[in-house]
């Protein structure tokens, strides 16, 4: 039963696969002489998982205000579902997009049940008489979000914990509850900023399947992430973004097979750069160490 | 007091670690400490002076007078605490926390106010020999409980070795902390374990009497006649209340309170509606009238404070609106408009005007933040009393009568009830200040009921959403803009409504009333004293705060021109002793003991 209710309450503010959820055209974001963003050309579909990367300083965080709503594009323009977005970040969360923050931004001093209801905002209506005057409406209306708060918690894990104020909850918690609280404005779009940064790699799966069970309830996902192991494994379409231009766009395989995103990420090779046979010598002595040696080597860390 | 949890199980030093402040044996003193307290309620029955030019008249065999009443009630409580810390059946609900903490302090209070009326009177009438025998038994007794549970053992916190290389001043630093923590943890309670389920008619009977107690505290602290019966009353009341804290009672008592809000909300205003039918005399309904009108406007103020996070510090300014309209249309001869309009009428208009106020001058503040907003308030307030000074005809329209004011307003007759005459209801005659303290407690159950409600709702989860962190509430879709707004049109016509009555209380309405810092409350200064003090976002915080804050400058009149500084020492060391205020909110509580409380209360106790 919880589940229809769910799925119901989901596609209001999901829409058919493959219609595109967010088409940015030709965004270009200025800040007096610097230009953070050019020309970028970007969509998201229904039911799809994009992902956003790019090395520090390539504009990630300001295309991302700007389809927020933080930022209103020095030209071209961001559409959700056909409708220009409105240059309010809370106008843009009624319209459909929610989403996370890369520094946890919870309401610390609230019960984690309070902070999915402030999340439900939008989605009542209940003012200040309704609220003075106590009529049947507000408690039908109160009871029906603290319901579906609770779903939502149950949903992300968190239901046994609905009593207990955010400041308290272990870190990975902490993020499932702001991916809980986005969700309760009942989005067509959800934009996750870094998700799983600081998480250890148990957590990161978790993440990883929550954010497959949100595509499955129909709501277009978009990451920005450093954890590339992470894009890849989740992302239907990988967006590359270098410089403030778009560099690249294609599925897990395409983007990490194109040489100019090792570039962009790595640096150009020098001038003296070592050849193929130079790295070939190399690789064969690392071999030879790695059999001569127990010390387990430590993991490459992504980052 | 997290570090203490080791130091029992060092075997090393088991005494060490469980010994008292004072070197004594731990039988000897609690036998001391219980004793004491017995000796002083005999003590209490004794003639402390030879004669009656002490006030309070304490040359009486068999009957305690005065300050002896209060000696008495701490004696009481310390031997009650002594021999419940002996586990003596039957006494056992007195003490669910920590009996030996609550005789430590329930002593040190008697000890307070016994050895301060003893100096008093030695001072008073110059020199000890006016002391009678009862006063060196009731001093020598009160030491000795004192001792005697200084003596009593506890947990001290495991020292802080110090840094060898520390320099002199570092190493006075180190080893003052380190005794503070000592000092405290003489103090410190273990929290009550959870009481088990009481009928509902025993738990309603625990609030009534609660009720009945604290009905009882007020009314005797508001009718003390001199001076030193209110130092005496101050004293006694904070280290009998700190000690019921200790015991785990207050605990118990507030856990029952938040399972039955209706009923502790009503038998509050019961008790209240009870204040003026236990005087004789208008007197102190007067002082109870004004210090609602203090408390329900620092209410209102605590929803623009509390709630959503505004400060605000022209609040005052919003009563002045509601009290020079209410007055404009009261019919007073000095009023330019002459119009009668009934209470409700003029009421109702006072709190839409000051809306109408609160809206005007949130629109263009309310875009700033935090220590902007502050001062840009600070001077709207200052705006309308100058400009109210500036309406008397020559400086500009001739609307509030300037410096003057508007005075002579008629008592308000609300369905042939004459606020202005006595009247008798059960035998009790009920004055002019009694009627509007009666009125006035109704516009308070109003502010209170708005202040509940809105608070445990989707515009209050909005407002805190909205203090707590603003760029992610706009994240969540709420109109940052327009919610505030909201709390600010609200706290404005409530504060408007306190205004309307406020004007016919005082009969007389001036611009000087309604100033940023002032002697007297209500101004925007006392205002955000009280619900600081008292402890924001909290209903019975700010009542407590603005009662205190009227009743200690009106009480104490021998500070004369020292009061604000007292006040302002008194601010500092809430501030750094007690920074969550008298009555800390339930979200703040949890903030400082996480574990220990159990967090399902939070969403029962709203706000």
């Amino acid at each position: 039963m919880t589940t229809d209710t769910t799925t119901k309450d989901a596609t209001a503010g999901a829409s058919a696969p493959g219609e595109v959820v967010l088409d940015a055209r030709g965004v270009t974001m200025r800040f007096g002489g610097l230009t953070a963003v050019r020309n970028v050309d970007f969509t998201v579909k229904s039911g799809e998982i994009v992902g956003l990367i790019g090395p520090n300083g390539a504009g990630k965080t300001t295309f991302f205000n700007c389809l927020t709503g933080l930022y209103i594009p020095t030209e071209g323009e961001v559409r959700y579902k056909g409708n220009v977005l409105p240059p309010k970040s809370y106008k843009v969360t009624a319209a459909g997009i929610a989403r996370t923050f890369q520094n946890i931004r919870l309401f610390a001093n609230m019960t984690v049940l309070e902070n999915v209801l402030v999340g439900r905002h939008t989605r009542t209506k209940e003012g200040l008489w309704s609220a003075l005057l106590r009529g049947p409406g507000f408690h039908k209306a109160e009871a029906a979000s603290r319901e579906r708060a609770m779903e939502l918690l149950e949903f992300v894990g968190l239901a046994g914990k609905a009593d207990h104020l955010a400041r308290n909850l272990p870190y990975g918690e902490q993020r499932k509850l702001e991916i809980a609280r986005a969700l309760a404005s009942e989005p067509g779009l959800l934009l996750l900023d870094e998700p799983t940064a600081g998480m250890n790699p148990q957590e990161t799966r978790a993440t990883e399947e929550l954010v497959f069970a949100i595509r499955d309830k129909g709501i277009a996902v978009l990451v920005i992430e450093h954890d590339m192991r992470f894009i890849f494994n989740l992302c239907d379409r990988v967006a590359v973004l270098v410089q403030g231009e778009k560099l690249v766009e294609g599925d897990s395989a395409t983007v990490q097979g194109d040489e100019r995103v090792i570039a962009a990420y790595l640096g150009e090779p020098f001038e003296d750069a070592p050849g193929d046979e130079e790295v070939a010598e190399v690789e064969a002595a690392e071999a030879q160490a790695e059999t001569t040696t127990d010390a387990a080597p430590g993991k490459e860390n992504d980052r | 007091m997290t570090t203490q949890t080791t130091a029992p199980e060092t075997p090393s030093a088991p005494a060490a670690a469980q010994s008292g402040l004072i070197g004594l044996p731990h039988r000897l003193g609690r036998a001391l400490a219980t004793g004491g307290g017995a000796l002083t309620i005999i003590s209490t029955f004794l003639s402390w002076t030879w004669t009656a030019d002490f006030p309070g008249d304490l040359t009486v065999y068999g009957y305690p007078g005065g300050l002896q009443v209060l000696v008495l009630i701490g004696a009481v409580f310390t031997t009650l605490f002594g021999l419940a810390s002996y586990g003596i059946k039957g006494l056992g609900w007195l003490t669910p926390g920590s009996a030996d903490s609550a005789l430590k302090l329930a002593a040190l209070g008697t000890f307070a106010t016994a050895w301060y009326t003893v100096i008093a009177i030695s001072v008073e009438l110059g020199g000890v020999v006016n002391l009678e025998p009862g006063g060196y038994l009731v001093a020598v007794a009160t030491l000795a409980a004192l001792l005697g549970a200084l003596a009593l053992p506890f947990e001290r916190p495991a020292p802080d070795l110090a840094d060898p290389d520390d320099t002199g001043l570092e190493r006075f630093r180190h080893n003052s902390r380190q005794n503070w923590n000592t000092f405290k943890a003489a103090f410190a309670s273990t929290t009550p374990a959870p009481a088990r389920q009481l009928p509902a008619y025993a738990e309603i009977l625990v609030i009534v009497a609660a009720m009945a107690a604290g009905l009882l505290v007020f009314t005797y602290g508001i009718g003390t006649e001199y001076d030193e019966l209110f130092i005496g009353f101050l004293l006694t009341a904070g280290f009998c209340f700190a000690a019921l804290g200790k015991s785990g009672i207050v605990a118990r008592v507030s856990a029952i309170t938040a399972r039955h809000r209706t009923v502790t909300m009503a038998g509050a205003f019961v008790a209240a509606a009870a204040f003026p039918f236990t005087q004789s005399d208008d007197q102190y309904a007067t002082i109870g009238v004004y210090i609602l009108i203090f408390a329900t406007v620092a209410l209102g103020l605590n929803i623009v404070v509390g709630l959503a996070g505004l400060l605000d510090l022209g609040y005052v300014a919003f009563l002045g609106v509601g009290a020079y309209t209410s007055a404009l249309v009261s019919g007073s001869p000095s009023s330019p408009l002459h119009v009668n309009w009934p209470f409700w009428a003029s009421a109702l208009l006072g709190a839409a005007v000051a809306m109408v106020f609160g809206v005007l001058i949130g629109a263009p503040t309310l875009r700033l933040r935090g220590d902007y907003l502050a001062i840009v308030t600070l001077g709207f307030g200052e705006i309308f009393r100058i400009t109210v000074l500036n309406m008397d005809g020559t400086s500009g329209p001739d609307v509030t009568n300037g410096s003057n004011g508007i005075s002579s307003i008629p008592n308000l007759n609300i369905l042939g009830f004459d606020f202005g005459k006595d009247h008798t209801f059960l035998g009790a005659t009920i004055g002019r200040f009694a009627n509007y303290f009666l009125l006035m407690l109704l516009i308070t159950l109003i502010v209170v009921v708005v202040f509940r409600r809105s608070s445990d709702s989707r515009i209050g989860r909005a407002w805190i959403a909205i203090r707590e962190d603003e760029t992610a509430a706009l994240a969540m879709g709420i109109n940052g803009f327009r919610v505030k707004l909201i709390a600010f049109a609200l706290g404005a016509s409530l504060a408007g409504l306190a205004g309307s009555v406020q004007a016919h209380v005082t009969y007389t309405v001036t611009p000087e009333q309604y100033q940023f810092a002032h002697v007297v409350p209500p101004n925007s200064a006392f205002l955000l004293a009280a619900v600081v003090l008292g402890g924001m976002g909290t209903i019975a915080g700010p009542l407590v705060g603005a009662a205190l804050l009227y009743l200690i400058p009106a009480k104490l009149q021998f500070l004369g021109n020292y009061q604000l500084f007292a006040f302002g020492v008194a601010l500092v060391l809430l501030m750094r002793f007690r920074p969550e205020g008298l009555i800390p909110n339930r979200r703040r509580q949890l903030e400082f003991h996480e574990e220990t409380e159990a967090p399902a209360v939070l969403t029962k106790a709203g706000a």
